[in-house]
């Protein structure tokens, strides 16, 4: 199941284990055509906490990763960001991310 | 299948656009022409063509006016917009435009030669870090912010109104300003140079014709600056073909035309192959 973020959560949701994070908004295009692509990674690798961000209602989290662009996916390892990618990705580049 | 999905969807509305679609049509596919407004581009400005057969020395206007013409007539669907990315995935291309997300099993690119113009120096190297080719995608991220509008295609003012409306403070330059381009900064935009005079900016917006198709498709095979095609149109990508000024030299409309209707029927015979 893929969950949604907050500045309230964040931290506790990202502090252990591989957590894929998908900053996204519904006025971008491009964003819901990453969508399906990571409900397709969820399903594929349920080892891997993934969870999304909706930059317009948690601006400062936007501000805080320095996003510039979306979408924009991060990695975090054990509470540290360990990766991160601007623009559409597919499943091989997001399977890449999470290594 | 519902009204944002298509067998072959055609970006760039001009002549070699046009024509792969009435083809598609023919064909019987069901096929949508996607672009920036045709009645903005160089063709439209052109007083008389002199050298398509059968015109009689006809504006360029005139000409478009009677492609779209035929578009209507057919109920081939038209969307006005800029693609701002492309993905393939599960056996399918997306395409978003603004904010909304079509579908198709082929695609024809067809959006003129701004679709393999070269970019700025910097915007390369900066896009998705200050650097945006969507106002409607990225605007928000620069609410309170000082952005540049690079405006060098049609349809670009709305999306300087809508910066402003979002609460971005907005630098706008014509494509006729836009000269002498750089895109400044390391890790992030920092400042723009148009014709040796520099502005701090947070963000650059630039909005040609049509995204670059290199960056739409990245991996894309390119050849002396215009996209690499086949003999049946084909591009380096499966299911991607190319037709028209994008794909090199004579800008001619009968040269678009012609090889609309070559990508068209290249195109039909991909989605025929990878059916059932």
């Amino acid at each position: 199941m893929i969950q949604d973020l907050t500045s309230e959560n964040f931290e506790e949701v990202t502090a252990s284990g591989t957590v894929l994070v998908d900053f996204w908004a519904v006025w971008c295009g491009p964003c819901k055509m990453q969508s399906p692509i990571v409900d397709a990674f969820a399903q594929k690798h349920p080892d891997v906490t993934v969870c999304k961000v909706n930059v317009d209602a948690e601006p400062a989290l936007a501000a805080q990763f320095g996003v510039m662009a979306i979408p924009t996916l991060a990695v975090f390892k054990d509470g540290e960001l360990a990766g991160r990618k601007v623009g559409l990705s597919n499943l091989e580049e997001i399977e890449d991310m999470c290594k | 299948m519902d009204d944002r999905s298509f067998d072959i969807l055609i970006l760039g509305a001009g002549p070699a656009g046009i024509s792969a679609a009435l083809t598609a049509h023919a064909r019987g596919r069901s096929a949508a022409v996607l672009g920036s407004d045709p009645m903005a581009s160089t063709l439209a400005k052109a007083e008389r063509i002199g050298n398509y057969p059968g015109l009689a020395g006809m504006s360029g206007r005139d000409l478009l006016a009677a492609m779209l013409g035929d578009l209507q007539r057919q109920g081939i669907p038209r969307v006005t917009g800029r693609a701002t990315a492309v993905m393939a995935f599960d056996g399918r291309f997306m395409v978003s435009v603004e904010r909304d997300v079509y579908e198709a099993k082929a695609l024809i690119l067809a959006a003129g030669a701004q679709q393999s113009a070269k970019p700025f120096p910097g915007e390369a190297e900066l896009l998705g870090r200050g650097v945006s080719y969507c106002a409607t995608c990225d605007g928000m991220l620069y609410r309170g912010k000082r952005v540049a509008v690079l405006g060098l295609g049609p349809g670009s003012e709305a999306d300087r109104e809508f910066l402003q409306s979002i609460g971005c403070q907005v630098l706008y330059f014509t494509g006729a300003q836009a000269k002498n381009v750089e895109i400044q900064g390391t890790d992030k935009v920092t400042g723009l140079s148009v014709n040796g005079e520099k502005y701090a900016v947070d963000g650059v917006f630039v909005l040609r014709a049509a995204v670059a198709a290199s960056v739409l498709l990245p991996g894309l095979a390119m050849e002396d600056g215009h996209l690499d095609v086949g003999p049946d149109m084909a591009t380096s990508l499966p299911g991607v073909f190319a037709a028209g000024d994008c794909t090199g030299k004579p800008y001619q409309i009968a040269r678009a035309v012609g090889q609309g209707n070559m990508a068209a029927l290249a195109a039909d015979r991909y989605v025929k192959e990878h059916e059932g």
